[in-house]
């Protein structure tokens, strides 16, 4: 039965009600926690734990919502994720997958719906170069990695090298981003099968090929495999390089000693002297048991950091959704890595760093900060950019 | 190209050939004499190497990690056979990889609420971690010897169980006609049990050996459950002989394609096609060996129910 004194309760639960959730700021975040990176993304999650703990759960001051759902590394089931943010939370920002391939193929839907697609890890060439767009945002270029590691092998003088990578395409990017600046011989270019166990037949090879130094991209599980059976097969004597994603903590912890002494190059280290890093690293040690992080922690950590420094600059008011991109553009917040802008492309113009496997105070293996192999560098493809 | 590369990568064959026996022998066996698609098989070569690198780095001893393992996962194998694939074995195929596949990712949640997502460090034992000159151009990884060894070893105890002795002959009865062989008197439940341990055991060593050498981590058990399914594919279905058989031709084709298959299309393509092409032939060489096999001879080369 209706009676007048209902409807006048109803009406000011309702007014109650939409006066208090104010529109908190929506963040969807495509976690990778199961499937093929699960390593990584599990040291993504905890970046963006420490860094929703640090804000108190905030963005800009405002109260945020932090949408987290794990999507196994599959391309496909990050599409359906996407749309269900986009379509049912209508988010603000998106954040999260650790793989190119993942964030090649959310990309589109994001772009079209102008949410800002804040990279926490990957920095595929198309979004660099002619599919690039002002609501992507990249930690680096993939390729950049190996440039840097280039140019180190050219000042280490080494004259004949073994390149390495996994036969998919972001294997052939990073060793096209190596050779881009590698100026010495190239004995041999092997293309690996991906997720391969065995890796007897690529050393003996390497071993008949007598290189100066190898270069190798095998991320995960397979960089893993590749070194322990390169040790194992006394090629000790053969200098290992790589990009940071091959030599990780995530990677030394596997391997062990044998990583002692394997310089890597990246944009980011957690010995950097910065404030900023200081204290995210030493909040990220206590968080998670004394565990040093790694370069999926620390960048997923930035993501959002650059989101509330976003929110803030444009006053809240998200609606604007060009403005919020310019502001991302113009990161106002102390990065962990330090002092960085973006380029045309979106995609960072910053230091690339040397990094080499010690021991800490503590006897724990992990990567120490050797010196800057790049100083504001810039990726390859910025000039297809059209932006 | 000289002869002693060629002879490594002989030998680099025969090892890789050697642990995908140790993990199709089981696998072909359970399938063979149980009719039945066991896809935890990855689950438990996961378990064994999880086990024994985990013991290793608390005892010391590399022999006694791999004991326990081999113990603990036959164990571990007794609970599914008990909760899960009893209840499989007279359900069809997809029914079975349909909740084996389920097994699978328990097992890997599982494992990741122990020992964390990231992966474990499984130390090589101290006394092999360099190699050995095995001849005077020739270092070769010690470890490596004695995975060797140990899968020679264990094919060769496998022949004789399979063809000399009793339980043998049981499970070779079962392997070949089930019902004939229980109309016989064969108490085939608890040939089943008794195969299904040894797949779990013979698994666990596989896993527990290979630690060392790769990845200690979620999916492994996946990874490299693809080739053992080729191998026993290869081999026919259920034979111990055949998989044997199988496992070292697959080892050696996909070493072979690794190895030779590059620098010989460089030699007689232009550079950008070589590179384009071999790492593509190479990956594949495998399973054009499983249909070339097919296409000759269907049942795999040693059918056990002929």
């Amino acid at each position: 039965m209706f009676k007048p004194k209902h409807a006048v309760l109803a009406a000011v639960l309702c007014s109650a009600l939409v006066a208090q959730a104010a529109d908190p700021v929506k963040v969807g975040i495509a976690l990778d926690i199961s499937g093929p990176f699960a390593a990584a993304g599990a040291e993504a999650r905890d970046g963006f734990d420490l860094a929703i703990e640090t804000l108190g759960g905030k963005l800009g001051g405002q109260p945020a919502e932090f949408l987290k759902t794990d999507f196994a590394g599959n391309p496909e089931q990050a599409n359906q994720l996407v749309t269900r943010y986009l379509q049912r939370d209508k988010i603000d920002f998106f954040t999260g997958p650790i793989a190119s391939n993942s964030a090649l193929a959310v990309g589109p839907a994001l772009f079209a719906a102008k949410v800002p697609f804040i990279s926490s890890n990957p920095g595929p060439s198309q979004f660099a170069g002619k599919q690039c767009n002002p609501f992507f945002f990249g930690q680096y270029q993939n390729d950049t990695y190996d440039e840097a590691a280039g140019k180190f092998a050219n000042e280490k003088g080494y004259k004949n090298m073994v390149i390495i990578a996994p036969n998919y395409p972001a294997g052939k990017d990073h060793l096209n981003g190596f050779k881009r600046i590698y100026s010495g011989a190239l004995k041999d270019e092997i293309y690996t099968k991906v997720g391969q166990i065995d890796y007897a037949a690529e050393i003996a090879q390497i071993r008949a090929a007598k290189p100066d130094a190898v270069f190798f991209f095998l991320p995960g599980g397979m960089g893993i495999n590749f070194i322990k059976q390169y040790i194992g097969g006394g090629l000790k004597e053969i200098p290992l390089v790589a990009p940071g994603f091959s030599a990780d903590q995530d990677v030394i912890q596997a391997v062990g000693e044998p990583m002692l002494g394997l310089y890597n190059t990246a944009h980011w280290t957690h010995d950097l002297p910065l404030p900023a890093n200081a204290a995210f690293v030493s909040a990220f040690r206590k968080k998670y048991d004394g565990r040093y992080p790694t370069v999926y922690a620390a960048m997923a950590y930035d993501a959002i950091m650059a989101m509330d420094a976003a929110v803030r600059d444009v006053g809240g008011k998200l609606d604007d959704r060009a403005a919020v991109a310019k502001a991302l553009a113009k990161p106002s917040f102390k990065s962990v890595r330090g002092e960085f802008s973006y380029g045309a492309n979106n995609n960072p113009v910053q230091n690339y760093y040397l990094r080499v496997v010690e021991k800490d105070a503590e006897g724990k293996l992990t990567n120490k900060l050797v010196g800057t192999v790049m100083e504001k560098h810039q990726d390859a493809y910025v000039g297809e950019c059209a932006l | 190209m000289d002869a002693i590369f060629i002879f490594e990568q002989l030998l680099n064959g025969l090892g890789y050939g050697l642990m995908l026996f140790l993990l199709a022998a089981g696998l072909t066996l359970v399938f063979g004499i149980m009719d039945t698609m066991n896809l935890a098989h990855g689950s438990l070569y996961m378990a064994g190497a999880y086990i024994a690198a985990k013991v290793h780095e608390s005892s010391g001893s590399f022999l006694g990690a791999v004991l326990v393992a081999i113990v603990a996962t036959i164990l571990i194998a007794a609970l599914i056979e008990w909760l899960v694939v009893r209840r499989l074995y007279s359900r069809d195929h997809l029914a079975q990889v349909l909740a084996t596949f389920g097994v699978i990712l328990i097992a890997d949640d599982l494992v990741k609420a122990i020992w964390g997502p990231s992966p474990i460090m499984a130390p090589t034992p101290a006394a092999l971690t360099g190699p050995v000159q095995l001849l005077a151009e020739l270092p070769y990884p010690a470890y490596r010897l004695v995975l060797l060894g140990v899968g020679l070893a264990v094919a060769l105890g496998l022949y004789l169980l399979v063809n000399h002795t009793r339980m043998g002959m049981l499970v070779r009865a079962g392997a070949s006609n089930r019902s004939m062989a229980e109309f016989m008197g064969v108490r085939v439940g608890r040939v089943f049990s008794f195969v299904f341990a040894l797949g779990a055991a013979l698994a666990a060593l596989a896993g527990a050996l290979m630690g060392p050498i790769g990845a200690v981590q979620i999916g492994m058990g996946e990874a490299i459950l693809i080739p053992a399914l080729v191998v026993i594919v290869i081999g026919g279905i259920g034979s111990v002989r055949g998989a044997f058989v199988a496992a070292l031709l697959v080892g050696l084709v996909d070493t072979a394609g690794r190895a030779f298959l590059p620098p010989m299309l460089r030699a007689v393509l232009p550079p950008s096609l070589a590179a384009d092409l071999g790492p593509a032939l190479a990956g594949i060489a495998m399973y054009v060996l499983m249909a070339a096999v097919l296409t000759l001879k269907p049942a795999g080369l040693f059918p056990a129910r002929a």
